[in-house]
């Protein structure tokens, strides 16, 4: 079984003639281990299948089954790490403060609390930062401090809402390959939002693509690069290139067949 | 539109209940029908629209008075550095001076008629106005300044024409403040001093024991500064429609 | 001029003329004085006498114990209220009539309705005070929580924060800028209705004192009375712009670091 099941997903918003029907039908499958990203031509209702996915909203068609289980409300078994770090860190807590948030409704003891906390930031290479405030940091520790915040709640599933977006390109790269690097260190199993099409062949182990609004799936594909993956190294693979390519036509295809309806 | 006339019918219908079946003495709080009907007795009489006109002509005349020094100062203020630095201790010292601690000095100097009344609904409306002028003055954005500056305006007519403009927002806002204050300054005064108004109607009204007058008064005087307040608001979005500080409003 | 010549060239302005003011106005009064504007050094002495601290006990105590607790009663309805009105849409829209009227009354007006009530000991100064001073609050505070990101939202749904932890430790913090401009709002009205309270119905505090002192033509003594509160207003004013930019330095820090 899967660890995570979409099936027949639909949302739309409002009624009669004024709905939006953001998301059409999508179907697809996470399973354990897994690095999957999900590209899309931009608007095309990412953020909405994810917030459907993560349980903050309730899809109108369909339904997400986590090993087995309806999802309802956000389970615990998820932690989501949003685009706009700035924004759902809490500029009035430290890094350390942030990141025991989440699990202070988790009964653990402290000690264990603590410990999490410290394996998590020193993961994303912050252990020097922990007593400072989150707008102390530069964007890309900003959004680390949120990984850590989500590592230390110990999900089964990370879900990412484009979280490199707003970083710039040297700092993209390094986040990219320090969530490589995560993944492998907490085994977890990774959804991963983006827009970017060389950032989801280099990430993942398969790629969902799909169509402009209202969203459906057009092609999953197998992403069979070796791992360890290698910013240098991996991009310069043909393999690497012929994907990119695939995706890229598969996005360009749909936008102009959109455009010329 | 409907939950908030529930409410307010809701309110009322509470108010007449607990006074009609004594939860609060009859002595303290007349029923609520009691007391808008004499509001509405109030409205015919020609005693109550004077008391209305005496309190809005101190507001008016304060608040007047107010913008006409506040808006000039607080644009020299707010355009020179060294005369804001001068004077930055004083102002935050003067400032929050509660004005009413100055009601006797009023009394002794203008005695108890509208004289003290629109002293004191000037002296404490000033202070708002002047410190948003300030405040607007030194948030013109100095690009506007250079821009101005580079198309070879001078001093009088960069003042004219980039700092007013962008200082017109915060004065709007200093003027609907000053306006709420200038009305219990001018209420203040009435009761406590005696100056004609509505202020000294309800104190009146209270102490021949007319409770029903009392209330339909209080009720009156709230319709009053709801009124203006209205009126404020709705003149500063107009101003600030612009306005950055507006935008999210808006949307 | 250099910057470093011309920084303390300002805080020699900044110092010089407030304290040439009141050279000026001591000289003045003291080579001119009139009844009603005595000279400054008999006010001063008048100050000293009655404040340090022969009357103090007997009227500013008193003065300063009412406007305290009709303050933080009026804080403490405010913000549990207004998080109740911040959180619903409909609650609000229900209630918007009766708190835009009943915020919209001079609160002097509310007075005799106080003492008609209530009386006209302290409890009814106590209340007028909690009166003025619960609005400001309380508008702060609904704009304050109804303002709240959305992403911080979702954030505490997803890690599943809720109930005290979620309000004490997200809804409060985030809406608490919001929250100390109206208490700041507030302390200002404290003060004031502090005072008119006393002027109409009382038989010590400061607003008693003042008048009092006016009626019997004690002058030096008004003004004393009138200078005492003009230094609690500034020192009020200063006391919680430290508190604030203590409570408040991460909204400051964060503010500049998003802004630079």
């Amino acid at each position: 079984m899967a660890l995570l099941e979409i099936n027949g997903l639909g949302k739309t918003y409002g009624e009669g003639d004024g709905a939006t029907h953001a998301i059409g039908d999508v179907s697809f499958s996470l399973d354990e281990r897994e690095f999957v990203c999900v590209v899309g031509p931009s608007g095309c209702g990412k953020t909405t299948l994810l917030k459907c996915m993560s349980g903050l909203l309730e899809p109108t068609r369909g339904d997400v089954l986590l090993r087995g289980e309806r999802v309802e409300g956000p389970p615990e078994a998820m932690a989501l790490v949003f685009q706009e770090y700035s924004r759902s860190l809490l500029p009035w807590m430290s890094v350390r403060g942030n990141v025991v948030m989440p699990l202070r409704h988790k009964k653990l003891e402290k000690a264990e609390a603590a410990r999490l906390v410290e394996e998590a930031v020193d993961a994303v290479g912050l252990t020097e930062f922990i007593d400072r405030y989150p707008w102390q940091l530069s964007g890309g520790m900003q959004q680390r401090v949120a990984i850590a915040r989500a590592l230390a709640y110990q999900p089964e599933i990370l879900l990412m809402d484009e979280p490199f977006a707003s970083v710039d390109a040297q700092t993209r790269g390094d986040l990219e390959d320090l969530i490589l690097e995560v993944r492998d260190r907490y085994d977890m199993t990774i959804l991963f939002v983006t827009h970017d099409i060389d950032e989801s062949v280099y990430l993942s182990d398969r790629i969902v693509v799909l169509s402009p609004s209202p969203t459906e799936v057009r092609e999953i594909l197998d992403v069979p690069l070796p791992a360890p993956r290698d910013q240098v190294e991996t991009k310069e693979l043909p393999e690497f290139a012929h994907l990119r390519a695939h995706v890229y036509r598969l996005i360009k295809r749909r936008r102009e067949a959109a455009e010329s309806t | 539109m409907v939950a908030p006339l529930a409410a307010v019918a809701l309110l009322l219908v509470l108010w007449e209940l607990v006074v009609r079946v004594g939860i609060v003495a009859e002595s303290n709080i007349p029923p609520a029908s009691a007391a808008l009907s004499e509001l509405v007795n109030q409205f015919g009489d020609g005693a109550f629209w004077s008391a209305v006109g005496s309190t809005l002509e101190g507001w008016a005349a304060g608040l007047g008075i107010a913008i006409a020094l506040g808006v000039p100062l607080g644009l020299l203020i707010g355009s020179s550095r060294w005369a804001y630095r001068g004077l930055r201790v004083p102002i935050e010292f003067l400032r929050p001076i509660p004005s009413v601690a100055l009601i006797p000095l009023a009394v002794l100097i203008y005695g108890q008629g509208l004289q003290s009344k629109i002293f004191l609904a000037a002296f404490a409306s000033f202070w708002p106005l002047l410190i948003q002028t300030i405040y607007g003055v030194q948030d013109v954005d100095p690009v506007a300044t250079d821009t101005a500056r580079s198309f070879g305006l001078g001093r009088g007519e960069r003042m004219w024409r980039v700092t007013v403009p962008s200082a017109v927002p915060y004065i709007a806002t200093g003027i609907r403040i000053s306006s709420a204050v200038a009305l219990i300054l001018a209420v203040t005064a009435e009761l406590v001093i005696g100056a004609a108004g509505l202020g000294r109607e309800i104190n009146v009204a209270r102490s021949g024991g007319n409770l029903d007058v009392m209330y339909a008064l209080i009720v009156a005087t709230g319709l009053l500064g709801w009124v203006l307040n209205l009126a404020t608001s709705a003149g500063e979005r107009r101003v600030l429609h612009w306005h950055p500080s507006q935008r999210g409003v808006l949307t | 001029m250099r910057p470093r010549t011309r920084r303390i060239a300002e805080l020699a302005v900044e110092i010089a003329v407030p304290a040439a003011i009141v050279a000026v106005l001591f000289a003045w009064t003291a080579g001119k004085p009139t009844f009603y504007f005595p000279p400054l050094s008999d006010v001063f002495d008048r100050f000293a006498n009655t404040w340090v601290f022969e009357r103090f006990g007997s009227d500013a105590w008193p003065s300063l114990r009412r406007m305290g607790l009709g303050y933080a009663i009026a804080v403490l309805i405010a913000i549990a209220a207004g998080t109740a009105l911040g959180s619903s849409a409909t609650l609000r829209r229900a209630t918007a009539p009766v708190v835009e009227f009943l915020r919209s009354i001079p609160p002097p007006a509310l007075i005799p309705f106080a003492i008609v009530v209530i009386g006209i000991g302290d409890d009814m100064k106590v209340f007028i005070i909690a009166f003025v001073c619960l609005w400001p609050v309380l508008l702060n505070t609904i704009d304050g929580i109804n303002g709240i990101d959305p992403t911080l939202r979702d954030t505490a749904r997803v890690y599943g924060i809720s109930g005290r932890d979620r309000l004490m430790r997200i809804t409060l913090p985030a809406a608490s800028p919001q929250i100390f401009a109206g208490m700041r709002l507030s302390l200002s009205l404290a003060l004031i209705l502090m005072v008119i309270s006393e002027m109409v119905a009382s038989t010590n505090g400061i607003g008693f004192f003042v008048l009092q002192s006016q009626r019997s033509f004690a002058i030096p003594e008004m003004w004393s009375g009138i200078l005492l509160l003009g230094i609690l207003g500034y020192l009020f004013n200063l006391a919680f712009m430290i508190i604030e930019r203590r409570v408040l330095a991460w909204h400051r820090g964060a503010r500049a670091s998003s802004l630079g």
